[in-house]
């Protein structure tokens, strides 16, 4: 058997109907067509009644989710493209997450958020949009790397009582494969060290973590070893981990595909620099997508997201450092 | 089907009882605006104060056409009809003064209040967000086989210019839920005159545009308003779909209390949308037989009593306390520890 990241996020997603009759799905073309990349395929006619097609209306979808899960009902909305939740923000931002906090009731919505760049994208269909939720009180956001995650986290993602922004990258949906489903899984907000290492603590994130893992191949190859830590959720994000990764190599990278103002890696850069400065043996450095919108063209695109190369020299200057 | 239609007086003497309700919450929510209004004069109050003057007889209505497991949202001059709907004075009084006994906890304040378990859903500021909100409780309560339930919410002329408004009309449409939406034209939003807001003939095209029924009504004749609601609620609860409510009327005072209107035009004030709904509906209670000018004069003494007490009451209740309050923005609690740390 052998299954993919978006098979994972589908049968995540067809076992939440299964157990729980308070689930449901709503997003545009998500059920006799199953989806723009085909997350929810067959579920409409596995659960009749359950698997519901919206008018294109992102902003009436994400508050009409707020409202189902006052009732008592846990939705999952799909959103096409993460770069269109941009329209639903004020519904996310400030009602699902501020409800609980206001009323003491809580909000178990889980946004799907089909992220990052993919080839010839552009600026429309590419963004990654975690460091913006991040940003506001009473949202959790997920970004799982690997098939075994993309599962596991989105169905935790469906039992948490709190709004859940799931951003499950694009570019993984073929590219990951896993020869089965895990039984069980790390709970969100704890990271996980993918690749030991000793002289440079490379903490990531989504699809930068496969670009980290092919970076730290020819760091190899060259004498380094690199410590790659996937932070699985940016928040709660998992403070502990990147610390004693970063007491036992003394060195900082942090990686992310958004853009660099304000975001991920900002803010484990500020974190290391304020509680861990003892601990480092050079500045902390971060790689980010360049500080323009996302290019449509694949040459101009390669230069302007991290890459396993840009990493692998970004690295290495540290590494002099 | 759309049918748009303008409702007259059809309250006959039948009637006469939900009338005399009707004129007592309206009274209560006119004589508590009041107070908070000298209360926010005095310094006393957290927040602006945003009176429902002017609204109070189309604002009832809604909360007295609805019946309890329904869902109300209301918008910031509906007092009237969230006390109709069941809302404590109370709850008016502790979120305007800040006690940590109200609703929010002193975490959101007077309008913005509610009990969402309750049916009484809390508004945010940004308008039309409310909508698809009630659509999706109504949707969710489709899903859970629970039929009968009515979701109703209010918005102003200005709020039906926003996107949010019409993503969620269309959206109740298209599944047909059973939304009442009330829309006070009160001629301003702020202070942005109707004439820059939009420019179809009259905002029941709304409706017809939608695909859901219209209904229009003199939103200064509460009379008219009774039956005008009554019927809305009552085709949405049949099965018709959503139905849409548009109450001419005029907002007989500024945005808030610290807005003096100086832009509202005086042709407006003389006009019969500038009629007070209060004085209308208490010559229609007493054309109807459905109380004396003693019993009205008794009746306003009541309510101004019940004011006072709670007034009262919430003055001497403790204020939110920063030390022990839970900082904590999600109910997870497995999570909170990380969040802590965030």
């Amino acid at each position: 058997m052998s299954i993919t990241y978006l098979e994972a996020i589908r049968a995540a997603q067809a076992k939440a109907l299964a157990e729980d009759p308070r689930v449901f799905i709503y997003g545009q073309d998500v059920g006799a067509f199953g989806g723009a990349f085909k997350a929810t395929k067959n579920l409409q006619q596995e659960f009749p009644g359950r698997v519901l097609d919206a008018p294109i209306s992102e902003d009436a979808i994400l508050g009409a989710a707020v409202g189902a899960a006052i009732e008592g009902m846990r939705p999952i909305v799909e959103i096409q493209f993460a770069d269109f939740s941009t329209v639903a923000f004020n519904q996310i931002v400030n009602q699902a997450a501020t409800l609980f906090w206001r009323t003491g009731v809580p909000c178990p919505i889980v946004v799907r958020l089909p992220s990052g760049g993919t080839l010839g994208s552009g600026p429309f269909h590419s963004q990654s949009m975690e460091a913006l939720y991040a940003h506001y009180p009473g949202l959790i956001v997920m970004t799982p790397a690997t098939v075994e995650d993309a599962y596991s986290m989105l169905l935790e993602a469906v039992a948490i009582d709190d709004p859940v922004i799931f951003c499950e990258h694009k570019f993984l949906y073929y590219h990951l494969k896993a020869e089965a489903l895990p039984e069980t899984a790390l709970p969100a907000g704890r990271a996980r060290i993918t690749r030991p290492g000793r002289d440079l603590s490379l903490v990531t994130y989504s699809a930068m973590v496969h670009e980290a893992l092919a970076a730290a191949e020819e760091l190899a190859a060259e004498g380094a070893e690199l410590e790659i830590v996937d932070l699985r959720s940016v928040k709660p994000l998992d403070t502990d981990t990147i610390m004693a990764s970063v007491a036992r190599t003394g060195r900082l990278l942090a990686v992310g595909e958004a853009w660099p103002w304000g975001g991920v890696t900002a803010e484990i850069v500020a974190r290391v620099a304020a509680e861990g400065f003892n601990l480092l043996d050079a500045p902390p450095q971060r790689l980010n997508a360049k500080d323009t919108p996302i290019p449509f063209h694949p040459n101009l695109w390669a230069a302007h997201r991290p890459t396993a190369r840009s990493i692998a020299e970004a690295a290495r200057k540290l590494l002099r450092l | 089907m759309v049918a748009t239609q303008t409702t007259r007086d059809t309250v006959g003497e039948s009637r006469a009882e939900s009338l005399a309700q009707a004129f007592r919450w309206m009274l209560l929510a006119r004589a508590l605006d009041e107070k908070m209004a000298n209360l926010y004069r005095g310094g006393r109050i957290h927040g602006g104060v945003f009176l429902g003057r002017g609204q109070e007889a189309l604002s009832v209505s809604i909360g007295m056409a609805l019946r309890p497991g329904d869902i109300f949202a209301p918008l910031i001059r509906d007092l009237a009809g969230r006390l109709a709907f069941g809302e404590p004075v109370l709850d008016a009084v502790r979120t305007h003064l800040g006690s940590v006994l109200g609703p929010m906890r002193g975490r959101d304040g007077n309008i913005h209040r509610g009990r969402p378990r309750a049916g009484l859903y809390v508004m945010i500021s940004h308008l039309g967000a409310m909508i698809s909100v009630v659509n999706g409780a109504l949707l969710a309560r489709r899903l859970q086989g629970r039929s009968g339930t009515v979701g109703a919410t209010c918005i102003g002329d200005g709020g039906t210019s926003t996107g949010a408004f019409h993503e969620a009309l269309n959206q109740a449409a298209v599944e047909r839920l059973p939304l009442v939406l009330v829309i006070a034209d009160n001629q301003y939003a702020y202070s942005t005159p109707t004439s820059r807001q939009y420019a179809c003939a009259s905002l029941l095209d709304r409706a017809k545009g939608y695909g859901v029924d219209g209904h229009g009504v003199d939103g200064t004749d509460l009379s008219a308003c009774l039956a005008t609601l009554n019927t809305a609620v009552r085709r949405a609860r049949e099965g018709h779909g959503p139905q849409m409510v548009v109450a001419s009327l005029l907002r007989l005072c500024g945005h808030g209390e610290h807005d003096d209107a100086f832009y509202v035009d005086p042709r407006l004030k003389e006009s019969p949308l500038g009629r007070d709904c209060l004085a209308v509906a208490e010559q229609q209670v007493l054309a109807a037989g459905a109380a004396s000018p003693a019993q009205i004069q008794q009746w306003r003494s009541q309510v101004q009593q019940e004011i006072e007490a709670a007034v009262a009451q919430v003055q001497q209740e403790p204020a939110p306390d920063p030390y022990a309050e839970r900082w904590e923005a999600i109910s997870t609690t497995r999570l909170l520890d990380q969040f802590a740390s965030t």
